[in-house]
C-alpha cells in the first residue's frame, strides 16, 4: 500500500477522535439549545472553569486564594491535603449544578422572551465574566488534569494496524477513552430524555415553551437542569481536553469550534453534534494533511469556520436539523 | 427647562433638514467640536494620548461600524478585529508599494479594500442570519488572521512577521513613525473621526439607514414594502467596514506603529469592540463615543485603583477587569438594553421637565 494513503488513514482516524473531542463541548451546545433556544457561547468556559475547579478540588487548593493574599497581605495557596479524584467530581459536578442555579436565578430569569440575539450576547458576558472569574478563584497558570485515565501511544491499535498495513498507526490511549466516553454519555442522555419524567418534560419545554408551561411543568426548574446537564457534559469535556494538553486558557478557544460543528450537525440534533464533530475532525486533520504544502500549516485554525460557512449557504438548517420556517 | 425641543421655529428646508435639528444640541456639538480642536491640543501629553485620548478616538470609529452593522441593520458580526487587521494590512501594503502617496489617502483607501473584503464575507448574510451569521464572521476572523501571519507576502517578507509603520508626514508633521507628537497623533485622528461621525449620522437618517433598520426590525416585511435586501445588507457590511478598516489603519500607523495580525487583531478585539456596541448603545451614535470611553477609561481607571493605589499584583486586576465588563455586559442587557446612550435619553427627560416635574 502507498505511503501517503496510510499517513492519510492515520490522519483520518486522528481526526475521527479529534472529532470527538469538538463533539462533547458541541453536546452541551445543543442541550442547552433544545431546551431554552439559547446559543451558549458560554459552554467552551464553562468547560475550562469545570476543570479548573476540578484541578483546584483535586490539590486542595485555596479558592480566592490571589485575591485573599492581595487584600489581606498573607500568604495562603493550599490547604495542605489533595482530594481523591472520585471525591473531587462530585464536588465539582455540585459546583456545577450551583452556577447553573445561580446563573437561572440572576441571568435567564430577567431576559425571558429576549430575542435570541441578545441572549447570545448574555452569554458572550457570561463567558467573559466566568473566564475572570475561574482566573481569580483557582489562579491562571498552566495546570495538569489526570484523573488516572491512561495516556500515550495505544500499543493495541499499533500491533493490529502494523499486523495489516505493516505500519503502525499512533493512536493515544486518552483519545479512545474520550471516544467511549462521548458514547456512554450520548447514550445515557438518549435514555434520560426518553425514558425519565423529567427527560419527557425537557422534551416538551424543547417543543414548546407555552404549551409546556400549560401542563404545569417548571420552566425555572427545567432551565436549572439543561445548565446542570450542560455543567457535567462540559465537565467531561474539561476532563478529556485538560488531560490532553494542560488546562489552561486555550480550552475555552477550542470549543469555540464546537460552533462550526454545529452548524454542520444542525443547532437541535444529538447525532448532528456527534457526527458534525467527526466531520470536522477528519476534515481539518485530511485538509490540513494535502494543502500543507500548498498554502502552509495551521489551516486547523480556520478550516472547520470555512466549511461551516460554505455549508451554510447550501443547507442553512444543518445535516440533521429541524426545517427552519419563517412566517411573518 | 434647561433642554427644550419646542419652540425652536424653523424657516427652510435646509434648517429642517440639518444635522442637529434641536438648536440646543446644536450648541452643545458646536461646543465639544471646539473643545476637542481648540483646548485639548494644548494640553494633550503622551500619557493622555497614548493610554486614553486616541485609542479612544481610534474605537470609537470601530464601535460606530460595527454600530451600523449590528444596532442599525442587525446583523451580528463577530470579525470586527479581523477587518481591522485588513486595515491595518491594507495600508501598510499600500504606504510601502507608494511611499509617496499621502498617508490620509493610505488610510481612506485601506478602508475601501476592508470595505470589499467586508462585502464579500457578508454575502452570506443574504441566506443565513442570527448567531448563524456570526459563526460565519467567525470565519473570517480566523481565516483573515491566518492569512495575515502565514502568507508572507502580506508582511513583505519580515522575517519577524511584523508590520512596522514608516514615517510620514501630513502638511510636514509627522503623524506617524516614532517621531509623531501627541498633538500630531491627536489631530489625525480627530480628524477621521469628527468627518466619519458626521458621515455616519447623516448616513443613519437618511434613506439608507432607514432601510437598514427596516431589514433589523423584520427583513421579510421589509421586503415586502420594497426594500432591496441585497442593498441594504451589503451596504451595511460595506460601509461598516469602511469604518472598521478606518480604525484598524489608524491603529496600526498612528497608535501602534508596530503590529503581528494575531496578537493586535485576534478576536478579543472583536469582542472589545462589540462590548462596546453593547453597553454604549445599539443603534445609537451617541452610543458608539460613549461605549468607547467607558470600555477605555474603565480599564485605566480600574488598574490605576488596584495596581497602583492598593498594590496588587497586575495579572489579578486584569483578571478583575474581565470579570467586571462580562458582569456589566449582563447587567446592561438586563437592566437596559438599550445601553448608556437610553440613560442620557432618560437624563433629557429629566431635563427637559426640571424643575418643575409633575
Amino acid at each position: 500500500m502507498p505511503d501517503t494513503l496510510l499517513f492519510a488513514m492515520e490522519a483520518t482516524l486522528n481526526g475521527l477522535t479529534a472529532g470527538v473531542m469538538y463533539a462533547l463541548v458541541a453536546l452541551g451546545f445543543v442541550l442547552i439549545f433544545k431546551a431554552s433556544g439559547i446559543f451558549n457561547f458560554a459552554q467552551g468556559v464553562l468547560a475550562l472553569f469545570a476543570a479548573l475547579t476540578l484541578v483546584g478540588f483535586q490539590s486542595g487548593q485555596i479558592p480566592f486564594s490571589h485575591l485573599i493574599n492581595a487584600m489581606f497581605g498573607t500568604r495562603l495557596h493550599h490547604f495542605g491535603w489533595n482530594m481523591p479524584t472520585l471525591l473531587a467530581i462530585p464536588a465539582t459536578i455540585a459546583v456545577m449544578i450551583l452556577l447553573a442555579i445561580l446563573i437561572e436565578r440572576y441571568i435567564l430569569k430577567h431576559l425571558v422572551n429576549q430575542e435570541p440575539i441578545i441572549l447570545f450576547m448574555a452569554t458572550i458576558g457570561l463567558a467573559y465574566f466566568l473566564e475572570g472569574f475561574g482566573d481569580i478563584m483557582w489562579g491562571a497558570e498552566v495546570k495538569a488534569l489526570d484523573v488516572g485515565l491512561p495516556k500515550g501511544m495505544s500499543g493495541a491499535v499499533d500491533d493490529m494496524t502494523f499486523a495489516w498495513f505493516g505500519y503502525g498507526f499512533y493512536i493515544d490511549r486518552l483519545e479512545l477513552w474520550a471516544a467511549g466516553i462521548a458514547a456512554i454519555l450520548v447514550a445515557s442522555l438518549t435514555i434520560f430524555s426518553q425514558y425519565t419524567k423529567q427527560g419527557r418534560a425537557l422534551r416538551a419545554v424543547a417543543d414548546d415553551h407555552q404549551a409546556a408551561l400549560s401542563v404545569g411543568i417548571s420552566l425555572r426548574f427545567i432551565w436549572v437542569l439543561t445548565w446542570s446537564i450542560a455543567g457535567i457534559v462540559a465537565l467531561v469535556a474539561g476532563i478529556m481536553w485538560g488531560s490532553k494538553s494542560g488546562v489552561q486558557f486555550s480550552l475555552s478557544l477550542i470549543a469555540l469550534k464546537a460552533l462550526p460543528v454545529l452548524i454542520l450537525g444542525g443547532f437541535t440534533s444529538i447525532p448532528g453534534a456527534i457526527v458534525g464533530g467527526l466531520i470536522i475532525g477528519v476534515g481539518e486533520k485530511l485538509f490540513d494533511f494535502f494543502m500543507q504544502p500548498v498554502i502552509g500549516g495551521a489551516t486547523e485554525n480556520w478550516f472547520a469556520y470555512m466549511l461551516a460557512l460554505v455549508f451554510l449557504l447550501f443547507r442553512p438548517q444543518g445535516l440533521f436539523g429541524e426545517r427552519i420556517i419563517e412566517r411573518v | 427647562m434647561l433642554y427644550r425641543e419646542a419652540g425652536d421655529f424653523k424657516t427652510s428646508y435646509g434648517a429642517d433638514n440639518q444635522t442637529f435639528p434641536i438648536r440646543f444640541d446644536r450648541y452643545g456639538y458646536y461646543f465639544v467640536l471646539g473643545f476637542a480642536f481648540l483646548v485639548v491640543p494644548l494640553f494633550i501629553n503622551d500619557y493622555w494620548a497614548n493610554s486614553i485620548v486616541v485609542p479612544f478616538l481610534i474605537y470609537t470609529i470601530a464601535a460606530l461600524g460595527l454600530n451600523i452593522l449590528i444596532g442599525y441593520c442587525g446583523q451580528l458580526s463577530l470579525g470586527t478585529g479581523a477587518f481591522m487587521a485588513v486595515g491595518a494590512y491594507g495600508s501598510y501594503k499600500l504606504m510601502t508599494a507608494f511611499p509617496d502617496l499621502n498617508i490620509v489617502f493610505v488610510i481612506i483607501l485601506a478602508g475601501f479594500v476592508t470595505a470589499g473584503v467586508g462585502v464579500l464575507f457578508g454575502l452570506p448574510s443574504l441566506r443565513i442570519k442570527g448567531f448563524y451569521l456570526a459563526v460565519a464572521t467567525l470565519a473570517a476572523q480566523f481565516f483573515l488572521i491566518w492569512l495575515f501571519t502565514r502568507q508572507p507576502w502580506f508582511y513583505n517578507y519580515s522575517p519577524t512577521g511584523m508590520i512596522s509603520a514608516p514615517t510620514r508626514e501630513v502638511f510636514g508633521v509627522a503623524v506617524t513613525g516614532p517621531r509623531a507628537s501627541a498633538v500630531a497623533m491627536y489631530m489625525i485622528c480627530l480628524c477621521f473621526l469628527v468627518s466619519l461621525a458626521w458621515l455616519a449620522r447623516n448616513l443613519t437618517r437618511g434613506m439608507l439607514g432607514r432601510q437598514w433598520m427596516a431589514i433589523r426590525d423584520m427583513d421579510i416585511a421589509a421586503e415586502i414594502i420594497g426594500v432591496n435586501p441585497l442593498m441594504a445588507k451589503l451596504t451595511a457590511f460595506a460601509v461598516s467596514s469602511f469604518f472598521v478598516g478606518i480604525s484598524g489603519a489608524l491603529l496600526f500607523t498612528v497608535y501602534l506603529g508596530a503590529a503581528e495580525a494575531g496578537e493586535a487583531f485576534g478576536i478579543d478585539k472583536s469582542f472589545l469592540v462589540l462590548f462596546m456596541v453593547i453597553i454604549g448603545g445599539l443603534g445609537s451614535i451617541f452610543g458608539a463615543f460613549a461605549g468607547a470611553a467607558f470600555l477605555i477609561v474603565g480599564p485605566v481607571m480600574l488598574k490605576l485603583l488596584l495596581v497602583n493605589t492598593l498594590g496588587w499584583p497586575t495579572d489579578l486586576a486584569a483578571h478583575l477587569e474581565i470579570m467586571i465588563i462580562g458582569a456589566l455586559i449582563i447587567v446592561f442587557l438586563i437592566v437596559e438594553p438599550h445601553g448608556i446612550a437610553a440613560l442620557w435619553r432618560t437624563i433629557k427627560e429629566k431635563l427637559r421637565l426640571w424643575p418643575f416635574p409633575y
